[in-house]
């Protein structure tokens, strides 16, 4: 087993959870500190590069190394919190809709069709602009992304286990529903959840770099890489390495993110059908 | 088929409503409304006027009441940006973004669709594992940062192609790909795996049986039936469209409801994104309907239903 | 009324291979069918006579399972060695097969008649308007009432048992001399089924052509089929007349199937039931295959598979215990 393992993508997502935890022993330079006389200086491997700034500065004089380094550390902040909001909404709203089941079902189930038919980026957009930009509101805006998927798929592995035998006893023995789910239904349902979370950490951090993007995120001078790309745009003509690198390691990451969940599923997948 | 039609209707005009009541509450709810919806530089007047107008100083219901009636009226607010409803301003825009979404689908249907019938016919061996590679990169990719390379590799370093705003077809080139891949990946893999599901079945062993080509079987027989699930499940393509036409725009300033939405969040102008969002359910319940109906027609059963 | 041999099967080996191991779909199947003979092939579900069928049509699922030994001679020609091409010629041609459940039969997104035509014009070639004539007389053929609306409808407004009709019409189309059924009545109401077989016996008749008749249903089996092959774990273990079979079932396994059949006119008793179940075909064992389940079984039994004897007039079983003493 450990012989087929993803060694590269484990080895890019090792390398960027460590930029993340320990940005400021890594960075070369404070990602935000302004120097002008080293404005827009190229990666060190064309002319007029150096060693000092390895990746080039963008039109402030910043080091665009350590902004990217800083900038993992926000991507995987907002990846973990928006997992953990967004996923356990949508597994608490699977379980409860799933086991108790009826009309509740039928209105949660509808909600979720139409959050699958309508854009959330939008209300994530809308959000930003009533609640301002900033920490929360980003994780609750792609919390919003996140919650119909979960929330769907856990309710179908609900339904399957609401059938099954040691549910009935539990109910013969006279649980509660409350209890039922939690201490039955929850520890079922955690491996499924699991590979939900695989699956959507890709998608968290393209949603987080997005939001960024389009001034809806971490507002500046914190470095994200979204922002990077979306302040790197206007100087591509004469300096491309301050846009392109940030969406090269984006790239990279959920790139590495989903082969490695890809596998860890394959591991997981022949217990999970075993259920 | 009727019923089906009048069905999907009333699902969509459901959806609509429950937009705009979450509109509605999140902008009554979560901000201040007030401060939210005046341009700057309004006098303690404006204010008073605006808090009458829009009931703001009574019950919420009331206050949705009024905003429900005011929608019907065609009255979306006024953008604080532009002075101008916002209704107005939405449909100027809007013919821009329609544009390219015709041509955006064109495209991933031309690429997407073979890549998903070439994947199953060759399921495990390398081209299968080659698509498979185009479409995990192609969720990996931010499509913005693709606009953004494909801007650099053609208009800047080659020169090709223009960088951005609207012009003749050459314009068109890059943000009809950049929205198109958002569709790519998704339309081949559910292309894969329904064709997988109906390679399957027994209606092919008996064209086989009938002695047919395999081109007919495949194209003919396997195709058709693979591509209705693509049209249920059409909805979250839309999804997809919507919010990639808003990073499309945006990258190559393109005078579409995209940028417009965009400018509205930089801007801080909440009646208009209030109305784009409102009016942008509108679309996708339009556009929702039209793909229905299709798939009304292309599946016998339920026509004849 | 039987002809010269149309169809011949020489030691069929079909496997599949599997993650697991080699599954021994076929295991050694020969039988021959004449000029408008029925042959039932009967047996339990997974003895192999789905795939026996497909093999002999070559069509067996992709990837895991191969052919890997014996001849498939139709008209002397061994199928297992044509090219692609040539069985495609040869399928819905020279021999043609029904499958077992008319709902999935049918591609529901075309019509009767387009699927229906598609047949009839991969063999003729002919202008439209012919084509067309010839497809509604086809499902007048086969007793469809008012084929000139049928013919624009599709799948799903049929029942069970005129789908069934279309797909025998399709079958017929191509005028082949060997029918392969694969349980063409089990998925049918009860009412129809006889219907159906009697529509099948009609067309056969007319046409002398041969069906290989696959079914797990004895009393089908009575009403159809002039001879019979009873199969086992992958192989044929008794072959012979269906009266024969019926009046002397030599092999112990066709004497528990046959006993195991409700008799609606005999004294009510306890149904015979077979012990035990059939082995894995991934296993398969040294000597006879029903040995653990036979109550007649002797050491020798589990050693060698038994060799073939002759029991009667064209009549044989596989059974250590017919060996002349």
């Amino acid at each position: 087993m450990m012989r087929n393992a993803p060694w590269v993508p484990i080895c890019i997502i090792s390398v960027m959870i460590c930029m993340a935890l320990f940005a400021p022993l890594l960075a070369p330079f404070s990602p935000i500190d302004q120097a002008l006389r080293e404005r827009l200086v190229p990666p060190f491997w064309m002319d007029g590069g150096s060693m000092s700034h390895i990746l080039g500065t963008d039109a402030f004089g910043r080091d665009v190394l350590s902004r990217l380094i800083y900038g993992a550390r926000v991507s995987l902040l907002v990846a973990l919190l928006a997992l953990t909001a967004g996923g356990g909404v949508g597994l608490v709203i699977g379980i409860v809709s799933g086991y108790i089941g009826g009309t509740l079902d039928n209105l949660l189930m509808r909600l979720v069709d139409a959050a699958f038919t309508f854009p959330a980026i939008l209300f994530a957009l809308l959000l930003a602009v009533t609640m301002g930009q900033g920490l929360v509101t980003l994780v609750i805006a792609i919390s919003l992304l996140l919650w119909a998927s979960f929330a769907r798929v856990i309710r179908g592995e609900v339904l399957t286990l609401r059938q099954r035998d040691f549910v009935a006893l539990a109910k013969v023995r006279g649980c509660s529903s409350l209890r039922i789910m939690l201490t039955h239904i929850l520890p079922n349902v955690l491996n499924t959840f699991m590979v939900l979370v695989t699956l959507n950490i890709g998608v968290v951090i393209i949603a987080e770099a997005s939001l960024s993007f389009l001034g809806a995120g971490i507002p500046p001078p914190t470095p994200t890489w979204g922002l990077m790309i979306s302040e790197g745009r206007g100087r591509i003509a004469d300096a491309w390495w301050v846009a392109l690198i940030p969406g090269f390691a984006i790239t990279l990451l959920v790139l590495s993110v989903n082969l490695f969940g890809d596998w860890l599923r394959d591991r997981l997948d022949p217990q999970l059908r075993q259920l | 088929m009727k019923r089906y039609i009048v069905q999907r209707l009333l699902q969509g005009v459901v959806l609509l409503f429950m937009v705009a009541a979450i509109v509605f509450f999140l902008g009554r709810l979560t901000g201040n409304p007030v401060d939210l919806m005046l341009p700057e530089g309004s006098t303690p007047e404006d204010r008073i006027a605006l808090i009458k107008t829009l009931g703001l100083d009574g019950p919420l219901y009331q206050q949705f009441l009024i905003f429900i009636g005011n929608a019907l009226n065609g009255d979306l607010g006024t953008s604080i940006r532009m002075r101008e409803p916002t209704v107005d301003v939405f449909f100027s825009r809007l013919p821009n973004t329609l544009a390219i979404i015709p041509w955006a689908i064109l495209f991933a249907v031309l690429v997407g669709i073979p890549l998903g019938v070439v994947a199953a016919l060759n399921r495990g061996n390398i081209v299968d594992r080659a698509a498979g590679a185009i479409a995990v990169l192609g969720i990996a990719t931010p499509s913005f940062w693709l606009g953004v390379v494909l801007i650099f590799v053609f208009s800047v370093e080659l020169g090709w192609l223009p960088s951005g705003r609207m012009g003749g077809p050459e314009h068109y080139v890059l943000p009809v790909i950049t929205l198109g891949s958002f569709l790519i990946a998704g339309f081949m893999r559910l292309v894969r795996s329904s064709m997988l599901d109906v390679m399957g079945s027994e209606f092919v062993k008996l064209a086989r049986i009938k002695g047919l080509n395999e081109g007919v079987v495949v194209w003919k027989h396997c195709l058709r039936n693979a591509l209705i699930p693509v049209l249920t499940l059409w909805g979250v393509f839309v999804g997809n469209l919507i919010t990639g036409a808003i990073i499309v725009e945006t990258v190559f300033a393109w005078p579409g409801v995209g940028r417009l939405t965009y400018e509205a969040v930089i801007y801080r102008d909440f009646p208009l994104l209030q109305a784009i969002i409102i009016l942008k359910a509108m679309l996708i319940l339009v556009i929702n309907l039209t793909v229905d109906i299709l798939y009304a027609y292309v599946d016998p059963r339920i026509r004849l239903a | 009324m039987s002809g010269e041999v149309i169809l011949e099967i020489r030691d069929l080996h079909t496997h599949f291979f599997l993650r697991r191991g080699v599954l021994k779909a076929v295991d050694g199947v020969s039988f021959t069918l004449r000029r408008g003979e029925v042959l039932g092939l009967v047996g339990e579900s997974g003895c192999g006579k789905s795939m026996t069928a497909l093999s002999i049509m070559r069509l067996l699922p992709k990837g895991s399972a191969r052919t890997v030994a014996g001849q498939v001679l139709l008209g002397g020609d061994d199928l297992l060695r044509k090219t692609p091409r040539e069985m495609r010629d040869i399928r819905g041609g020279r021999i043609s097969m029904i499958l077992q459940d008319p709902q999935t039969s049918l591609n529901p997104v075309f019509s009767i008649g387009d699927q229906l035509r598609e047949a009839i014009f991969r063999r003729t070639h002919a202008a439209r308007r012919d084509v067309m004539r010839e497809a509604v007389a086809a499902l007048r053929h086969v007793d469809i009432a008012a084929p000139e609306q049928r013919i624009a409808q599709y799948p799903h407004q049929l029942s069970g048992g005129m789908k069934q009709r279309v797909v025998g019409a399709i079958a017929m189309s191509g005028h082949p001399e060997v029918l392969i059924a694969d349980e063409p009545t089990t998925a049918l109401d009860v009412t129809i089924q006889l219907q159906y077989l009697k529509l099948l016996k009609r067309l056969q008749q007319e046409s002398n052509m041969a069906i290989l008749f696959i079914t797990h249903d004895f009393g089908v089996v009575a009403r159809m089929c002039d001879r019979v092959a009873v199969m086992y774990a992958g192989r044929i273990v008794e072959c012979g007349p269906v009266r024969e079979v019926f009046e002397h079932p030599s092999h112990p396994y066709t004497q528990a199937l046959i006993a195991s059949v409700p008799q609606l006119s005999g004294t009510t008793g306890r149904l015979a039931t077979i012990d035990g179940q059939p082995p894995s075909m991934l296993d398969l064992p040294r000597g006879c295959r029903f040995a653990p389940r036979c109550k007649y079984a002797m050491p020798h039994c589990r050693d060698t598979y038994p060799d073939s004897f002759d029991v009667g007039v064209a009549h044989t079983a596989d059974c250590w215990r017919l060996a002349p003493a």
